[in-house]
């Protein structure tokens, strides 16, 4: 799976926000946005089909968070830590190779 | 030299804002506070005040906008009352969470519904919950010197919460009275400038303010507040002590009169208070040994002074223009939080009264004492009261 391109930025925004409270809750850290994971209220996520994917990037365009990388081959990456399960990358799949399933934990 | 001038209580919050020197007000006006924004756009258009003065369509607006220019990182005023104060009630939270020193000046009056615009202290009352500081003034004077002094409470490090003062609406917002303004190096003296070290925006340094919180850090934030509020009582008697010794006048949390060997004592908040020493001076002269106090700062609740009240008597009464539907008194319900673990504790009765602007008179004040005696001879009385309530029109 290809690595978020924001990965060092996480890393480094999460401890220092982990570590000290701020007055008014304050991030003086800028990129703090990348380190809220936004994905824990999904119910439904996005299950791939790598078979039927005809590489169409249709699903990486509409992604509104986005939530979706292209790996090298150019297939789509879904980043869960992101995605909100709002189902619009199966909507627009036009091979249906994005199904949306019931997620539980 | 002070000067002395001759004004209303709305005019005397102008001046007090006048004199603190913010940077930015936004206001919407409401009766009985409209004078307030008047006469503050009036000294920013006489060229005598450098504010930028931020004309919006509500409430809302006007507190929204302070905390933009909070945020920014300037000394931020604002004033409102009654609905306008219920209208901003949801960023009063924001303002005290991103822990924004706004002082606000509040002409206290009564809720709807029914429509009534005078006196009573159910608006900050119901705001006393948001992680606002609160003063309540008994006279013209202090409405000056408390927003001054709350600007500088705000504003200390290790508060930095928003602050409200309270001034009963008509009774002190329209009523002429003496007050002293004191020099403006004085107060620059006092004050300061505000230099904001959590909280301003900077290109060079790029923060995020109001973000989301999420369950791992919001109770946390929250605490923060809750500590800041512990910390006031502190700052605050501190500041109680720099401004006696720059300004001559001396508050307290709790401003006591003939308590030491009273068996019934008054507490009340406001400009009632006034009323309640002339009260006691008479009761005194009868023979009744009585004595009255005032709470000057509701938030943080001072604890550790009713405590210390409630030991010098038999009965503490509470006499009180807001009303918590369901249990009683709001300053009730707190007095007796703070008495709650004491192994000595005097009775403690709450007094409803003078809501919606009706006069407390000598008569009703009559009845508390009379009600507070029978409760003091060891009979049984109610612990809600209402005084003054018409019972021929129920």
């Amino acid at each position: 799976m290809a690595e978020s391109p924001f990965k060092a930025d996480i890393e480094r925004v999460q401890k220092e926000y982990s570590e000290k409270m701020t007055p008014g809750a304050i991030v003086y850290i800028p990129g703090s946005s990348v380190v809220n994971k936004t994905g824990g209220w999904r119910v439904f996520m996005p299950k791939f089909n790598k078979d039927k994917c005809v590489r169409c990037f249709l699903c990486y365009t509409f992604c509104p968070e986005p939530a979706i990388y292209l790996d090298e081959e150019s297939y789509p990456v879904f980043d869960y830590d992101y995605c909100k399960g709002c189902g619009i990358c199966a909507n627009e799949c036009p091979t249906k190779a994005i199904e949306m399933v019931r997620e539980f934990k | 030299m002070p000067m002395r001038k001759v004004m209303k209580g709305n005019e005397a919050a102008a001046w007090a804002a006048k004199l603190a020197k913010p940077k930015v007000v936004a206001a919407f006006p409401i009766t009985p506070s409209t004078l307030v924004p008047e006469k503050i756009s009036e000294f920013v258009a006489d060229g005598e005040m450098d504010a930028e003065f931020i004309k919006v369509e509500s409430e809302h607006s006007a507190i929204s906008a302070c905390v933009g220019a909070s945020a920014a990182g300037v000394r931020t005023f604002t004033a409102t009352a009654s609905q306008g104060l219920a209208l901003m009630h949801e960023i009063l939270f924001i303002a005290a969470g991103m822990r924004l020193p706004i002082v606000m000046a509040i002409g206290n009056r009564a809720l709807s519904a029914p429509i009534n615009i005078w006196n009573d202290w159910q608006d900050t009352i119901s705001e006393r919950d948001t992680g606002w500081i609160q003063f309540y003034a008994e006279n013209n004077q202090e409405a000056l010197d408390l927003i001054l002094i709350a600007f500088k409470v705000a504003e200390d490090e290790r508060v930095l919460l928003p602050a409200m003062v309270g001034f009963d609406a008509f009774i002190l917002t329209h009523t002429v009275e003496p007050v002293e303004i004191p020099d403006q190096e004085v107060v620059d003296e006092f004050l300061g400038e505000y230099v904001p070290k959590h909280a301003y925006l900077d290109p060079a340094r790029p923060i995020t303010q109001g973000a989301l919180g999420f369950p791992a850090h919001y109770m946390e934030a929250r605490y923060t507040v809750w500590e800041a509020m512990e910390n006031a009582r502190k700052v605050i008697k501190e500041v109680f002590d720099e401004f006696e010794k720059k300004f001559g006048r001396r508050y307290h949390m709790i401003e006591e009169y003939k308590t030491d060997d009273a068996e019934i004592i008054l507490l009340t908040m406001g400009s009632l208070a006034g009323t309640l020493k002339e009260f006691v001076d008479k009761k005194r002269e009868e023979g009744v040994k009585i004595g009255a106090a005032k709470m000057t700062v509701y938030r943080p609740f001072p604890i550790e002074e009713i405590k210390a009240l409630a030991k010098k008597t038999k009965v503490l009464a509470i006499l009180e223009k807001d009303i918590s539907f369901g249990i009683g008194g709001a300053v009730f319900a707190d007095t007796s939080r703070a008495l709650i673990n004491e192994k000595e504790k005097p009775i403690v009765l709450d007094f409803i009264l003078g809501l919606g602007g009706r006069d407390v008179t000598f008569e009703n004040l009559e009845e508390v004492v009379e009600i507070s005696k029978k409760a003091l001879e060891g009979e049984k009385v109610e612990e809600v009261n209402w005084i003054g309530l018409r019972k021929e029109i129920l």
